[in-house]
């Protein structure tokens, strides 16, 4: 396990672990769906489609970045969150504005209305918890 | 309300008390987190249960699909029930690793989960109503 840090405040402990296991859910959810629809129905709607891939891809990766809780880990997730919130924000924008873009639900889509808002409070909550455990892990 | 032409699988009582039961465990895990305790023998148990029912509820579905049923959109249906018997085990596995009122909170959110997909199971079953 990642369990040989010592650090009082590692990103994978605690409240950190809970978030590590929403992100997880979010990977399994967003990685089979786009898998689904890239595998079944990719002409449909290839930038919705590709959108979902690029979005599994970003929750994988965060909720290792989270896990592995060092320094590359911290940057990973920080990165990841990053774009996440980006994401959600200008998906849900460009979702709202103009319907045709993005004909079939993302994850993104309507700031993520389709999955209670969490994907849309989730970045907040990764970068929230990033800034809460930036000194002991230097 | 539009009848199937067979019955779904995934909606009887297994389905009802599997939801239920998560549901259940997950009222119970938020008491603990809230009050500041690591996840307990109720929540394992509990957890154990939900696994054995949603199995249960598994092989119900694929003795309908041997039997020559079909759910509305197959893919959809068994990513769901793939997930769906993942779940519980995720949270054991978060919780023991994280023996504090946060390992609570995880079997909470997991016991969220759960019948969200239980519901999304009986969706991608009747979708095309027969």
């Amino acid at each position: 396990m990642v369990e040989t840090r010592p650090a009082r405040r590692a990103t994978n402990t605690g409240p950190g672990r809970l978030l590590i296991a929403v992100y997880l859910l979010f990977a399994i959810a967003a990685t089979s769906r786009a898998g689904l629809q890239i595998a079944t129905k990719f002409d449909e709607a290839p930038v919705a489609y590709l959108l979902s891939g690029l979005a599994a891809l970003v929750y994988i990766v965060a909720a290792v970045g989270l896990a592995r809780a060092g320094h590359t880990g911290r940057r990973l997730a920080l990165a990841c969150c990053s774009v996440e919130l980006v994401g959600v924000l200008a998906v849900g924008i460009l979702s709202l504005a103009d319907r045709e873009l993005f004909p079939d639900e993302t994850v993104w889509s309507q700031f993520g209305s389709g999955y209670g808002y969490i994907p849309l409070v989730l970045p907040v909550l990764g970068l929230v918890w990033l800034w809460h455990t930036r000194r002991d892990t230097a | 309300m539009t009848s199937v032409g067979t019955d779904s699988p995934v909606d009887g009582i297994l389905a009802t008390a599997s939801i239920v039961l998560s549901l259940l465990v997950a009222v119970w895990a938020l008491v603990a987190a809230v009050r500041h305790r690591p996840p307990d023998r109720v929540q394992f148990v509990g957890l154990g249960v939900l696994e054995l029912a949603l199995l249960a509820l598994s092989v119900l579905a694929l003795v309908a699909v041997g039997g020559g049923d079909r759910p509305g959109e197959p893919g959809a249906f068994f990513g769901y029930l793939v997930t769906l018997v993942c779940l519980p085990p995720l949270a054991w596995v978060l919780a023991r690793m994280e023996p504090t009122r946060w390992g609570s909170a995880i079997v909470c959110a997991v016991c969220l989960v759960a019948p969200v997909v239980v519901v999304r199971l009986q969706q991608t079953w009747e979708v095309l109503g027969g």
